[in-house]
């Protein structure tokens, strides 16, 4: 293991990939933006600067946003008041002005107390017109909370706090979760286990009880938030219970970020900037193993659980969870680095190591959701968390196992039937359009034969003469045709260097993921195709460009590379031959002539050497 | 007053009549609820002094109704009632001799799986098989089906020799032949007895199945010491001294009341949904429910491995075959035989096995889980229950390979338990024809196979699999059925809609596949149209790739 963090792999790491620029990802959250996607700044709440250079908290973020009416003495009074010095902040707005607030316990000990912290929570409560009263939320068992005020911290005094509603909410701390979670692994890795030893295993292991409650927490929250009443979430230190609960009641209650980009806007937020310390939890350098937990796999769990309930909310899936955890462990990538923001600035990692997001979102077409479709009238998730309907996450913690998972697993069939749907609509775009084409053409030439015809009848009566006159017009046709074809070639070679011009400006932060040859690619390939559903060929190259039907993934064990397929690993389709590979093996990505729209799509490598070679012959 | 999962209160008029407990309600949204008497497992009364009390009604289907009814005379009356109607067992009085079909029946389900079609399948002419009709009136079996297949040298004369040998007069027949080869047999106990009794006859069968040098599996469904016991009280087994070529393999699996009794704990623990996590997982360990399912399909894949990859002969029995050997060799089917996974040939499949192969439904349905266990008889048991379930834990691991939909088995759960059609009813083929059942009845396979009915319950994933599906029976592999169990309590609307959107996902892929092609055939006829009047050039060689 690791000594440094400079040792970690991310540092060494570079992408084989040339598609993947280092700077990819690393923007994708802007604090400012997303505050502002909730409504703030707004009359009642605004930035501060106080913490710009992590004077008052090292372990919040730079940008922070509290009540409008908080005065300054009172925010840095309340930072002093608060463990770690993690004074309560906004995380987010609700659009009935209700607000989630978060922050870590109070220093209150046994009788001490803060009137600015008390002013805090009370500018808090009034930037909320819709509610008389606010609720605390500790996400601790009542007794551990009361064993911090021996320690001098502890949880507010409804007496001195006015008009707040305490309630604790009994997580356990994260020793427990990771006593329960190698409880649970063992009980998975049990030879040939029983059904009672594995039910007996999961239950005695209390994992399945600890998500329930952080769930059951997440929904408290954010049944109180939707009445209306403004909440204040904390623990202890406000980064790991805190965290969990605050962004799954964010996913329950903004459908944003149920989206794969509010997804990962939501980490950023949440678990990022506000501090998870992610190094010390998933032990990425030899260190204290007490600090290790798995908080972050608990919260994937419980994203994992409501995808079960609601298999629709959600943009992403299975396979995106199951990624995300891969790499917050793997530090291959700089995104979960450190504990905090500044030790991530302090490292330079933007500049040093690539970013997860930019890796996840070459690879978005895999973490897919066939099934996710956007309903306004759930923008608040509905759940029943019956004991019931909390289940095992066999995918996950039974990942490697490759015999015990569905064998014709449904994510995968189905995300293919998307693409399927996608490539063959595509060309029947392109058919149309050739259809049209080719019939209008007919029709000229029918139009200006008949009148031919017509002339012909005039002059001379005889079949034979009318077979000779269709000779004629076929070869003055043919030689007008090659002129226009040859006038497009040139137009198109014009606009593609007018194409090229406007790269640089296209190339804006939001859309740096292309890359400058692609588009001019794209461009020529577009231009390129216009003529080619005009071209006077016959077109079956074209047609059968685009395969009719994908082989099924059914009892393909292996790539053609020999590399066997597990359950795990998705299969992709050829979109040219409908043939099955390996992600290895299906690198490139090609339009296909028989696309309308030309939008390159995965093909397999012999496919693409056609594909390229049928273009080069085609462009002049 | 009704109170329903997942709908809102029904504020209503009740009305009993002699089939059904009707509440329809006042309001302007009409609003109505049927249910069959013979839905009705046990009726709970709660009085409230005089002001009325409440009714819980437990379904068969697993569901519970609240009712308040108004009035302590009305509730006693309206009590009394039920009870007495739900108890009604007189066959000719069930709903499906009165229920009238009010759409055309364009396949009489009642002829869909005559035996000589479906026996034809197993038995080719000139085979070492055949057809026996010496169960034609039903008396050397009474449970038996009047067509049986039984080896080509065995006369009826023997078989009923070895119908006294065999318990419940269940003598071996042929269930399934696996790639013309190895058969799977079915059959009752032998009546061995604590003194050895012997019948040449029955040897006889069963060694000239096997062919010569070849080894068969005798799947006992009971554990080796019940199997012993069993002589005392005139059964056994097959003793290797006179069976030489057989081997005698244990594989208990619970029936009759310890699956009731599986069943009551399975469902105390998920109606009590306010409990822990803890205390759920204990319940739903304790109730075995998961064990007995993992048991069963453990054995049905024994069975299959035996005829599939040792290409072995296999007899099932337990005691009288007529529970868990059903299960065992209907499974086995689902396993091996790709036809058995088609809607049709999943009907015949628990036609032939259960329904002709005299799984006693009425005695086994009439009481369920929410029956008091003092008020149940030990016969009463939830075998069908459980084999369906077993069919839903393969189609969840291959959601691929069956041509129904999971709704279609919860379906025939309903249906096994309380129906308008006579399908299920009666507990052998003999009992339905004295009944006239299907003269005087509907099948339930002439309302389900009709064009209206069926699509939704097609599986909007099948793609045919000739090959043979293992299914993982790990512990983790193995989940409970939440469209039956689950769905009173967690509402299973949203797993419902995804399906929705599975079907719109796979109808557009064949529509813009089929639109494609269509497309391609036009655009060929116009090139070469073109090419013959001249717009377009005829391929040049060379030129013309080969995709």
């Amino acid at each position: 293991m690791a000594l440094h963090l400079e040792d970690l792999y991310c540092f060494h790491y570079t992408a084989s990939n040339d598609d993947i620029v280092k700077s990819m990802g690393w923007d994708m959250y802007n604090p400012a933006r997303e505050y502002h996607r909730m409504g703030v700044p707004c009359d009642s709440w605004s930035p501060t600067a106080l913490n710009h250079n992590y004077e008052i908290c090292d372990t919040y973020p730079q940008e922070l946003f509290v009540p409008a009416s908080a005065p300054t003495k009172v925010i840095l009074s309340s930072s002093k008041f608060r463990s770690k010095g993690r004074f309560p902040v906004l995380s987010y707005l609700h659009k009935n002005q209700a607000a989630l607030c978060r922050s870590s316990q109070p220093l209150s000990g046994f009788s001490a107390r803060c009137e600015e912290d008390e002013e805090l929570l009370d500018c808090i409560l009034h930037s909320n017109p819709n509610s008389s009263h606010m609720i605390v939320v500790d996400t601790r068992p009542k007794i551990n909370a009361m064993a911090n005020r021996a320690a001098g911290k502890g949880y507010e005094n409804e007496a001195y706090y006015e008009n707040i509603k305490f309630h604790f909410s009994g997580i356990e701390n994260i020793h427990v979760m990771r006593a329960s979670l190698t409880k649970l692994i063992e009980t998975c890795q049990l030879v040939t286990p029983s059904m009672s030893g594995f039910i007996g295993g999961v239950e005695s292991s209390g994992w399945l009880k600890h998500v329930r409650s952080v769930l059951e927490t997440a929904a408290f929250i954010t049944s109180s938030m939707v009445e209306g009443v403004s909440v204040l979430v904390h623990c202890s230190d406000g980064w790991d219970r805190t965290a969990q609960t605050c962004a799954l009641a964010q996913l329950m209650l903004d459908p944003y970020y149920r989206t794969t980009q509010g997804f990962q806007i939501l980490i950023e937020k949440e678990w990022l900037a506000f501090g998870h310390k992610f190094t010390d939890r998933c032990g990425h350098i030899q260190g204290d193993g007490k600090e290790v937990s798995p908080i972050f796999t608990q919260f994937l769990d419980c994203v994992w659980q409501l995808q079960q309930i609601l298999p629709s909310a959600f943009e992403f899936n299975e396979r995106y969870l199951l990624i995300l955890h891969d790499h917050v462990y793997s530090a291959q990538f700089g995104t979960f680095i450190g504990n905090c923001q500044k030790d991530r600035i302090d490292l330079r990692l933007a500049e040093r190591t690539y970013s997860l997001w930019g890796y996840m979102k070459m690879h978005e077409s895999e973490y897919k959701n066939p099934l996710y479709r956007r309903d306004s009238t759930t923008d608040v998730l509905k759940v029943i968390l019956c004991p019931q309907s909390i289940r095992f996450w066999r995918g996950m913690y039974n990942r490697f196992e490759n015999g015990v998972h569905p064998r014709e697993p449904l994510g995968d069939l189905l995300a293919a039937t998307t693409e399927h749907t996608q490539g063959l609509t595509d060309q029947a775009e392109f058919l149309t359009k050739r259809i049209t084409w080719l019939k209008s053409e007919l029709e000229l030439k029918s139009g200006h034969s008949q009148k031919k015809d017509t002339d012909n009848r005039l002059l001379e009566d005889g079949a034979q003469q009318n077979g000779d006159e269709k000779v004629s017009p076929l070869v003055g046709g043919l030689s007008m045709r090659e002129v226009e074809e040859s006038l497009v070639s040139v137009g198109a070679l014009t606009v593609n260097s007018a194409d090229a011009a406007v790269t640089p400006e296209k190339l804006s932060p939001g859309s740096n993921f292309i890359h400058p040859a692609q588009i001019i690619e794209s461009g020529k390939r577009l231009l390129n195709q216009l003529s080619t559903y005009q071209s006077t060929r016959i077109l079956s190259p074209e047609i059968t460009s685009v395969a009719l039907d994908w082989k099924t993934f059914r009892n393909v064990r292996e790539c053609s590379c020999s590399t066997p397929f597990d359950h795990f690993s998705r299969k992709y389709h050829c979109w040219r031959c409908g043939e099955v590979f390996c992600t290895r093996c299906i690198d490139k990505k090609a339009a296909l002539p028989g696309h309308l729209s030309q939008q390159p799509v995965p093909v397999c490598r012999p496919c693409y050497k056609d594909v390229t070679r049928s273009i080069s012959v085609d462009t002049p | 007053m009704l109170h329903r999962p997942h709908h809102p209160v029904l504020d209503g008029t009740l009305c009993i009549t002699g089939h059904h407990l009707i509440v329809s309600s006042c309001d302007k949204e009409p609003q109505e609820l049927w249910l069959l008497h013979s839905n009705i497992d046990t009726v709970e009364r709660r009085q409230q002094g005089m002001t009325g009390g409440t009714l819980w009604l437990k379904c068969k289907d697993l569901r519970i109704l609240q009712l308040d009814v108004i009035g302590a005379d009305q509730f006693a009356k309206v009590a009394d009632t039920l009870e007495d109607l739900i108890r009604v067992e007189e066959p000719l009085l069930q709903y499906p001799f009165f229920y009238r079909a009010m759409y055309q029946i364009l396949e009489d389900g009642w002829t869909a799986f005559m035996p000589e079609s479906e026996f034809s399948r197993l038995v080719q002419p000139g085979d070492d098989w055949r057809i026996s009709y010496v169960n034609k009136d039903y008396k050397v079996c009474p449970s038996y089906p009047s067509a049986v297949v039984v080896p080509k040298n065995i006369e009826d004369n023997d078989l009923i020799a070895i119908a006294n040998f065999r318990q419940a007069s269940r003598f071996p027949v042929l269930a399934y032949r696996h790639e013309g080869t190895a058969v799977l047999l079915r059959s009752g106990q032998p009546l061995i007895t604590a003194n050895g009794k012997r019948c040449k006859e029955d040897e006889r069968l069963l060694n000239s199945v096997l062919a010569r040098d070849k080894r068969g599996y005798i799947i006992d469904t009971r554990t080796q010491n019940l199997a012993q016991s069993a002589k005392l009280r005139g059964g056994g087994y097959e003793p290797e001294l006179h069976y030489p070529n057989w081997r005698r393999v244990h594989k208990p699996i619970d029936r009759h009341h310890v699956l009731l009794d599986s069943l009551t704990k399975l469902m105390d623990g998920i109606n009590d949904t306010s409990s822990g996590t803890d205390k759920w997982l204990s319940r739903l360990e304790s109730s075995s429910w998961m064990n007995n399912i993992k048991e069963t399909l453990n054995c049905a894949c024994l069975v299959a491995q035996c005829l599939d990859q040792e290409g072995a002969s296999v007899l099932v029995h337990d005691t009288d075959g007529m529970d868990s050997t059903l299960q065992v060799t209907s499974l086995a089917q689902i396993i091996l035989n790709p036809d058995c996974r088609t809607v049709r040939g999943f009907e015949a499949l628990i036609e032939r096995e259960w329904i002709q192969g005299g799984h006693p439904f009425a005695t086994r349905h009439a009481r369920s889980c929410y029956t008091p266990s003092t008020q149940r008889s030990k016969i009463n048991s939830p075998t069908f229950l459980l084999f369906l379930d077993c069919v839903c834990q393969i189609h969840h691991q291959f959601s691929c390979s069956f041509e129904f939909a999971e709704n279609f088995l919860v379906m025939l759960f309903e249906h096994s338990y309380s129906s308008q059609f006579g399908t299920f009813l009666a507990n052998n083929e003999g009992e339905r024809r004295a009944m006239k059942a299907h003269e005087r009845t509907a099948s339930l396979w002439s309302f389900v196979n009709r064009p209206e009915v069926l699509p939704k319950y097609l599986n909007p994933m099948y793609e045919p699999n000739q090959r043979v599906i293992w299914p993982s029976v790990a512990p983790m592999s193995l989940q409970l059925w939440a469209s039956v169990f689950l769905r009173w309590v967690v509402d299973q609307g949203p797993q419902e809609a995804a399906w929705t959107i599975v079907r719109e996902l796979r109808e557009k892929e064949s529509s813009v596949r089929s639109q494609v092609a269509r497309l391609r055939r036009q655009l060929q006829d116009l090139e070469r149209e073109a090419v013959d009047v001249g717009i377009l050039t005829p391929p040049a060689t060379g030129e013309v790739e080969v995709a």
